[in-house]
């Protein structure tokens, strides 16, 4: 609830009461407090406007200053900086495109998405309706514990721990699913798009599975008694009653998950042999590169038209993640107007 | 099928009417599960199939399909994909599980064997990836000011922001101001590392600093900190607005001395969250701190470290030393995010004000 | 359809609370038996065992017996869905699924008993609008959304959802608290109607419409708060608004407690 049906605390007492006869109202004290304090109001009340409008800056000024930066590198690029696969923005010659790292960045986290989510649900359902009510905060507590391992900590974990299981797990698909077309190519299977996209998975599911479960949890208990009463056994009630309702939700929750797959950096930048091609074959060391990490990997040895490139590529990204949340969050508040309308 | 009279329907539905249903007990399971482990191992000892994991999975899957064949025979239909259900959902969260404890045994496990004094008091100064000892004094210190800076920074800034959003705005500013609120949980933060590097950095000509780590990290806390608080003061009963304004308190002073006291629990855990979040950040400071192997005492005189970096620069090592390095501090670094969390979740308990 | 309803020496718990206890009664085929009493003595939990929707509640159980036709519901093997599907549910506040269609909504108890062929559900649809009085108001609207009727309608599309599954017993959990008088009226008129099909048990707040609508009256209350919940006296209704056979039951039904 905000203070916006109260009438607002008037400044002037002249302007407060128009219809009223010029007579001083005795009865009102007017003094000189009075007036500091209707003073301080509006300053507190600027304070806080201008607090917001800043934060509007900070948006607007980040758009501003990467494509300042961004532009003189651009202009010296000798390859086009949309459709070409190269990246050697540091030679002589600068010449780089964006679109291996786009391909890339878009499939390690479609893939990321595509596993996270199937048990980001199962998760958010557990402990919505599955799991005994008293433990589900627990539970809850438990999952967002992965949301809180620092991403650097997941790229050491992928690489030193994972990356040898999903090597022969790599084997395994490529040898008897290598006809799948994701599953082909040569058989060097580590530090590939693959254990990228397992590691993104990790990351998001948390995100997902929370806000998955906020969702659920608030579908109306009539309604999922209402289905109850008419016969449903326990997954059809979620079919029925609670699916239907929390769907906006999941799929707000799904975009806001891609969101961060696709921004993610270090653990990519660590677990991922990158390169520069645009290739499905995710098993494949040398199998891609995603924008993110290739900042992070190319920054310390970047000229000053490298970092240009950097950055340029970096604006791409923001444009790419700025799209997909202000879907996530406009699919997000239709729903919360929907669900008020209950 | 025809229908006899406008009231009296032909019986619809396929079910038998007779409320006596036959089901599955808990022994019968218990005996599939065993029969499917039996099966299990006998796959593994006739085929090439091997490895512990491979015997989870695939055990895991004959069983499944096996309670679906068997339920779906002797409970009908919607009870076994009732029951498929369950399980998958319940799978679901053991497979969510299963990083989480992996991550934590393994840190630990590399991380304790340099947990010692010298990890703690010394820096990298003068010392290469091959040599023993060094430690990550200069990236605590590190994290500790670039992190401390941005929670002065972002703090006032989001807590105002909040304040506008829930107690003065109104109409489209309010609105638009949230909406960018949550655009900007969902700026990356690398993208926030570069937005510094280039206004602060290359644009101003600074240099890089702990400080400019500071102002990344202050992009990334501060919309965070805005979306707890606005949560948190959404929740004061509006009764208590009212009772102050109608004593004939100004509404600033009601806001300052009535509603911020009410959701200050709220709003400490949202900023504890924040710091949880931030100090795990690695990429912006790189880009903005770039990294030293020696302490810098003032985030205000050029590069300098922090643990997350510190991490990032000695994994990218071919030595076992500094990798180790690398676990140790991630296991620090893990045990203080874990200690904040920990503490926000008991702060917030202490709140009066509920959903 | 409708058939007969015999608890024996049944109470409920939510974990260790007992909220009724031993409640013994008779309700007969096609008649109409309301549960009165003040707030918390019971009613609704009795009424919500009739269904096994009372479990539903972690924590919360049954102990006695509850026969529908010499069969007991809470008896060994037997499946608390095919339960609920037998005996169907109208609760206090309309609740249509606010995804589904109009159409979607009367349909849904059908379609998961997996009846899929068109002109069946259509048949049934209607037929159970029809039930339901609701058939003229919404025939040219059925593909709109349920929750954008009016309260009374939603609570009669509510009602047509649930005999659409042709229950044997339906269960009213005061239908009519949340609705207009006009709305209330339509509603009482169609619990008339559906006596001819149904056994009917509705619990009310409304002494008036207990007198109006039901065959038998149950008087339900509490002797103080945190015991649980009897059954006082059970009988023609006529004779419990005009001569109780209880202190109790007079006291309240002229008002002078509860």
């Amino acid at each position: 609830m905000s203070l916006g049906s109260l009438p607002p605390v008037t400044t002037d007492p002249a302007s407060a009461r128009p219809g009223a006869p010029d007579q001083p109202v005795p009865s009102l004290p007017r003094t000189a407090g009075r007036t500091a304090e209707r003073r301080g109001d509006r300053a507190f009340r600027g304070l806080s406007l201008s607090a917001g409008l800043s934060l509007l800056g900070i948006i607007l000024a980040i758009a501003v200053f990467l494509v300042v930066k961004a532009i003189p590198a651009l202009q010296d690029n000798t390859a086009s900086f949309l459709t070409d696969r190269v990246w050697d923005p540091n030679n002589a010659q600068p010449a780089f495109g964006i679109v291996a790292l786009a391909f890339g960045t878009v499939l390690s986290s479609v893939l990321a998405l595509l596993m996270a989510l199937p048990v980001a649900l199962g998760v958010a359902l557990f402990i919505s309706h599955v799991a005994p009510r008293r433990l589900a905060g627990v539970l809850g507590y438990v999952i967002d514990l992965l949301a809180a391992v620092p991403s650097v900590v997941y790229g050491l974990w992928g690489i030193f721990f994972l990356n040898d299981k999903v090597v022969v797990a790599s084997a395994f698909l490529h040898e008897h699913a290598g006809w799948f077309p994701l599953f082909g190519g040569d058989d060097i299977f580590g530090r590939s798009i693959f254990l990228a996209s397992i590691v993104l998975a990790i990351m998001i599911l948390p995100i997902i599975a929370s806000l998955s479960r906020e969702v659920f949890l608030q579908v109306p208990v009539s309604q999922q008694e209402a289905a109850l009463a008419l016969g449903a056994t326990r997954w059809e009630m979620i079919r029925t009653a609670v699916l239907p309702f929390g769907k906006p939700g999941v799929i707000g929750a799904t975009m806001l998950g891609l969101g961060r797959a696709l921004g993610e950096t270090i653990a990519v930048a660590i677990v991922l042999s990158p390169a520069f091609v645009v290739s499905l074959d995710i098993l494949s060391t040398n199998s891609g590169n995603t924008i993110a990490a290739n900042v992070a990997l190319g920054f310390a040895e970047a000229s000053s038209t490298g970092r240009g490139a950097l950055i340029a590529s970096g604006l791409v990204l923001f444009a790419i993640t700025l799209v997909v949340n202000v879907i996530a969050r406009a699919i997000i508040y239709r729903r919360r107007e929907f669900a008020g309308a209950l | 099928m025809t229908t006899t009279s406008a009231h009296r329907p032909p019986d619809v539905l396929p079910q038998a009417r007779d409320l006596q249903q036959p089901s599955l007990s808990r022994t019968a399971l218990a005996g599939l599960a065993v029969v499917v482990l039996l099966v299990t191992s006998g796959l593994f000892a006739v085929t090439d199939l091997a490895g512990r994991a491979g015997f989870v999975v695939v055990a895991t899957l004959l069983y499944v399909a096996a309670q679906t064949a068997v339920s779906r025979v002797v409970e009908g239909g919607r009870r076994s994909v009732d029951r498929l259900v369950t399980t998958a959902v319940i799978a679901s969260f053991l497979i969510a599980l299963a990083p989480l404890i992996s991550v934590l045994l393994y840190t630990a496990e590399q991380g304790l064997t340099r947990f010692d004094w010298d990890f703690f008091y010394r820096s990298l100064r003068s010392i290469g990836a091959r040599d023993p000892g060094g430690g990550a004094n200069h990236a605590i210190v590190g994290t500790l000011q670039q992190v401390g800076l941005a929670t002065l920074m972002s703090v006032p800034l989001g807590l105002l922001v909040a304040i506008y959003i829930v107690e003065y705005g109104r109409g489209r500013l309010a609105a638009t101001i949230r909406f960018f609120v949550d655009v900007m949980t969902g700026i990356p933060s690398i993208v926030a590392g570069l937005f510094v590097l280039s206004f602060w950095i290359l644009g101003l000509g600074f240099g890089y600093s702990g400080f400019a780590a500071a102002l990344a990290l202050t992009v990334l806390m501060l919309p965070v900190i805005v979306r707890s608080a606005e949560e948190m003061l959404k929740l004061v009963p509006n009764d208590l607005r009212e009772a102050s304004l109608a004593l004939g308190v100004p509404r600033w002073r009601t806001i300052l001395s009535i509603v911020l006291p009410t959701a200050l629990p709220g709003v400490v855990t949202g900023i504890m969250l924040a710091v949880a979040r931030v100090m795990g950040e690695t990429a912006p400071v790189l880009l903005t701190a770039f990294g030293t192997a020696s302490i810098v005492r003032s985030p205000f005189e050029g590069p300098q470290s922090s643990l997350p970096l510190f991490i990032y620069q000695e994994a990218a090592s071919p030595q076992g030393t500094a990798i180790s390095r690398a676990w140790t501090a991630a296991l620090t670094l893990i045990l203080v995010i874990m200690v904040l969390n920990l503490l926000a979740r008991l702060v917030t308990r202490r709140s009066t004000l509920k959903k | 359809m409708a058939k007969r309803i015999e608890s024996v020496g049944l109470s409920a718990y939510y974990g260790g609370f007992r909220a009724i206890e031993d409640v013994s009664v008779v309700i007969e085929p096609k008649t109409i038996t309301a549960l009165i009493g003040p707030s918390g003595c019971g009613k609704s939990t009795f009424l919500r065992t009739l269904n096994r929707l009372h479990e539903v509640v972690p924590g919360a159980r049954v102990t006695g017996q509850l026969l529908l036709d010499d069969e007991d519901i809470y008896g060994p093997g037997v499946d608390a869905t095919g339960v609920r599907r037998t005996i169907g549910m109208v609760f206090q506040r309309p609740n249509p699924f606010p995804t589904m269609s109009i159409y979607d909504n009367v349909a849904a108890g059908l379609r998961l008993n997996g009846v899929k062929r068109k002109g069946v559900l259509d048949d049934a649809v209607e037929r159970s609008l029809q039930g339901a009085n609701l058939w003229k108001e919404v025939k040219d609207r059925l593909t709109k959304p349920g929750a954008g009727l009016s309260g009374g309608q939603q609570q009669r599309l509510c009602i047509a959802r649930a005999i659409a599954v042709e229950p044997q017993v339906l269960l009213m959990d005061e239908p009519c608290s949340a609705l207009d008088p006009i709305s209330t009226l339509a509603i009482e008129d169609l619990m008339t109607e559906l006596k001819d099909r149904f056994t009917i048990v509705i619990v009310t707040h409304n002494m008036q419409q207990a007198a109006r609508v039901s065959d038998r009256t149950g008087f339900f209350t509490i002797e103080a708060t945190g015991e649980p919940g009897r059954l006082v006296e059970i009988d023609d209704t006529q004779k419990i608004f005009s001569n109780p056979g209880e202190k109790r039951t007079e006291d309240y039904i002229t008002g002078r407690f509860g």
